[in-house]
């Protein structure tokens, strides 16, 4: 048995979800889309199930991917029973879709979730009465709190096996005689829809349902047309708003029926956006939230990764010493494999997890879409919208979270840009980069130079994106959820369930790099390497020997300057590098190439030709960025 | 009178939507329909974006948007 959960966002859906979700949920993509859904098994009364949390949608209209994958997927016969979560404190909103979902005919209970949160606004909901309204099982809980969650699936469970359906919504006569009409015309038009949803779903002019009609009977398109104009006649409105109209009034009208409005609670979580929200204290406490974020990932991070780096070090020396053929071909792929694993290890324990945690908290407290109307109008001068700065500051922890983090944009235009961005961002790797090559030898003046001029260049290059792919969006809609104390539960799954996708998909790659890399560097490949990349080297006035650190810096950027020291047979920078040398390579290091692991993430994320567009766009800016670097540096110097 | 000119903290009453159906659906679904009494709660400094509440959720819409909803007084 397959429970299928369905509701608006933020009202809690995915709470309940990982209240009853194992660390054994699976992520899926419905295929073909980027639309996402989770699924886990569940045991109820003895039985396991199966329980898909569905993306979150306000409707089933059909106007964007995810609502057309849902609407697909629940006709599908997949799915036994669906439960509706509604958010208790806003029923007549959460109602209209419910009564969608009814026209579908499929079997369904209603969780009302939430319920403290209407107690608080003073909304006492009567559940019987609402229960006989439509015909079905309504269980008031508080999923955060994990109440009402055990009935609620024991209902699902036997209403799915009865296959019990509920009584479907009726609307105006008019609109009523119309469907009459148009579901006989409809004659035998194949459609996973039952025929009245059909004849619903045409007439709201949902356009991919209509257009699969009309191309199994060309007919309808002129029945269609009668039938509408007739009720847009009689009505005296266009033909769009008449359903949902139907659906709102029937909603409102339901809610006004059962609720009853006590006096409400104004407590310090209605007044925090009067401080979160200020015209200047807004950005002050913007800047603060994020710093505050941004060290203690970074701080913990370092806390965690050095005494990692060391016992990995202590293993390396350890296997040299026991494989005992000093620089023989075994050693060699054997410090590649443990280099390959650490690498993995220090990128995701110390700052993955961390960040993903961070970005979970401020998720489900319901801060991002605060930092989305905060920064809307900044972001809009690089023609980018406020979320998109999320990712960009991510980035300069590691660009691979920074990758992960584009999900919580819906365009995919908005998604591409931010992310090939937020590649340009030096990460903490390449912080180290500029460190020891730059602020060590030349001054942090200088190092603090590279980091302004990488913020220009990313200015530049988001003007220039967002010039070539122009925005098509109307602009911003968005809900701002009530400010809530995040469960534990739903932020360290979240993370896992994304730190478990780059532990299958970026991690084994990077291993596997690393091996070739170690016996590419055995059978003494170096030369051809550098050979290769000498016109670049050149171009920049780098010397010959940059090509293969340059090439392990794709692997981990940090190589970039330890395989420096080795290629060049000196870790004294100054004694085998010009000042001017040490800025290009440092500049042409902070933009070339992302790392595999970021590279693997933006396949993930946006798809393999995304990754190349960004791979080399990337290779692009370094090259130009470090010739202008070489040009300024040879002034100066 | 636009939503945009709407003065802060004032409770109007949604009329219409001028432009597309894309808009109008999209706000539709976040219960901005025509009927509904909204009140501007702010609006983001820099030209930025401003936030209503409408039935007691905080909704914010960038301004080519509420420029194009029309309201008028309850």
């Amino acid at each position: 048995m397959r429970i299928g959960l369905i509701g608006q966002p933020n009202c809690g859906k995915s709470t309940l979800f990982n209240q009853i979700a194992g660390y054994k949920a699976e992520t899926g993509n419905f295929s073909g889309t980027t639309v996402t859904f989770t699924e886990s098994q569940v045991r109820v009364l003895g039985d396991v199930v199966d329980v898909v949390d569905l993306p979150g949608t306000y409707t089933l209209a059909g106007s964007n991917p995810a609502e057309r994958e849902v609407i697909k997927y629940l006709t599908s016969n997949e799915v036994d029973v669906v439960v509706n979560v509604l958010d208790a404190s806003n029923l007549a909103h959460g109602l209209a879709m419910t009564i969608e979902l009814l026209e579908l005919e499929i079997p369904m209970v209603i969780a009302l979730n939430m319920m403290d949160e209407a107690d608080r606004l003073g909304i006492r909901i009567d559940v019987r009465a609402l229960e006989e309204i439509f015909g079905l099982a309504v269980i008031p809980m508080i999923a955060s709190k994990g109440r009402g969650i055990q009935p609620l699936f024991t209902k699902a469970y036997s209403i799915g096996h009865e296959n019990r359906l509920a009584t479907r919504p009726r609307y105006s006569n008019d609109v009523e005689q119309a469907l009459e009409v148009l579901a006989k015309n409809l004659g035998d038009v194949e459609s996973h829809l039952n025929t009245r949803a059909l004849a619903i779903k045409l007439l709201e002019g949902d356009e991919a349902i209509i257009a699969d009609a009309t191309s199994q009977k060309p007919k309808l398109a002129d029945d269609l047309k009668t039938i509408k104009n007739g009720l847009q006649h009689q009505r005296g409105r266009s033909i769009d708003w008449i359903i949902i109209g139907e659906r709102n009034n029937l909603a409102d009208q339901i809610a006004s029926q059962v609720i009853k409005q006590g006096k409400r609670n104004i407590t310090f979580r209605d007044r925090l956006d009067d401080i979160l929200l200020h015209p200047w204290l807004g950005y002050v406490f913007l800047i603060a939230i994020l710093y505050l974020f941004f060290q203690a990932v970074y701080i913990l991070g370092g806390l965690i990764e050095a005494p990692l780096m060391d016992l990995f070090a202590q293993v390396e020396t350890w296997v040299i010493s026991l494989v005992g053929d000093g620089d023989g071909f075994f050693t060699q792929i054997l410090v590649g494999l443990i280099q390959g694993v650490s690498g993995g290890v220090a990128i995701v324990l110390p700052y993955l997890v961390p960040f993903l945690i961070g970005l979970g908290l401020l998720e489900d407290i319901g801060y991002l879409p605060r930092v989305a109307f905060l920064m809307d109008a900044l972001m809009h001068k690089i023609g980018l919208h406020g979320k998109s700065i999320v990712p960009f500051i991510l980035g300069f922890g590691c660009n691979v979270p920074a990758i992960m983090s584009t999900r919580i944009l819906e365009d995919k235009r908005e998604r591409f840009i931010s992310a090939a961005l937020s590649t340009l961002v030096p990460c903490a790797a390449r912080l180290a980069v500029v460190f020891g090559l730059v602020a060590f030898y030349l001054g942090p003046v200088l190092a603090l130079g590279i980091y302004l001029f990488d913020l220009f260049v990313i200015a530049l290059t988001a003007r220039i994106l967002s010039r070539l792919v122009p925005d098509t969006s109307p602009g911003l809609i968005l809900e701002m959820p009530v400010y809530r104390v995040p469960t534990v539960r739903t932020v360290l799954n979240k993370a896992w369930w994304r730190v478990r996708e780059f532990i299958v998909e970026a991690w084994p790659l990077l291993i596997v790099g690393s091996v070739v890399l170690a016996i590419l560097n055995y059978i003494n490949v170096a030369v051809y390497l550098n050979g290769l990349l000498r016109p670049l080297s050149w171009i920049l006035g780098l010397p010959y020997e940059v090509g293969v650190p340059l090439i392990f810096g794709v692997l981990r950027k940090e190589l970039s300057l330890v395989m420096l020291g080795q290629a060049l047979g000196s870790m004294d920078f100054s004694t085998v590098l010009t000042p001017v040398q040490m800025i290009t390579y440092a500049v042409f290091v902070v933009f070339y190439i992302p790392c595999l692991a970021t590279m693997v993430a933006i396949k993930k994320e946006l798809g393999r030709k995304a990754m190349y567009q960004i791979v080399a766009l990337t290779t692009l800016i370094a090259a130009l960025a470090g010739l202008v670097a070489r040009g300024f540096a040879e002034i100066i110097f | 009178m636009k939503l945009l000119d709407a003065p802060k903290g004032v409770e109007v009453k949604i009329i219409d939507y001028l432009g597309g159906k894309g808009v109008g659906l999209k706000l539709r679904q976040l219960g901005l329909a025509p009927g509904k009494k909204v009140k501007v709660l702010r609006h983001a400094p820099l030209e930025g974006p401003i936030m209503v509440e409408v039935e007691g959720r905080s909704i914010a819409i960038g301004r080519g948007i509420a420029a194009h909803v029309k309201v008028g007084d309850l």
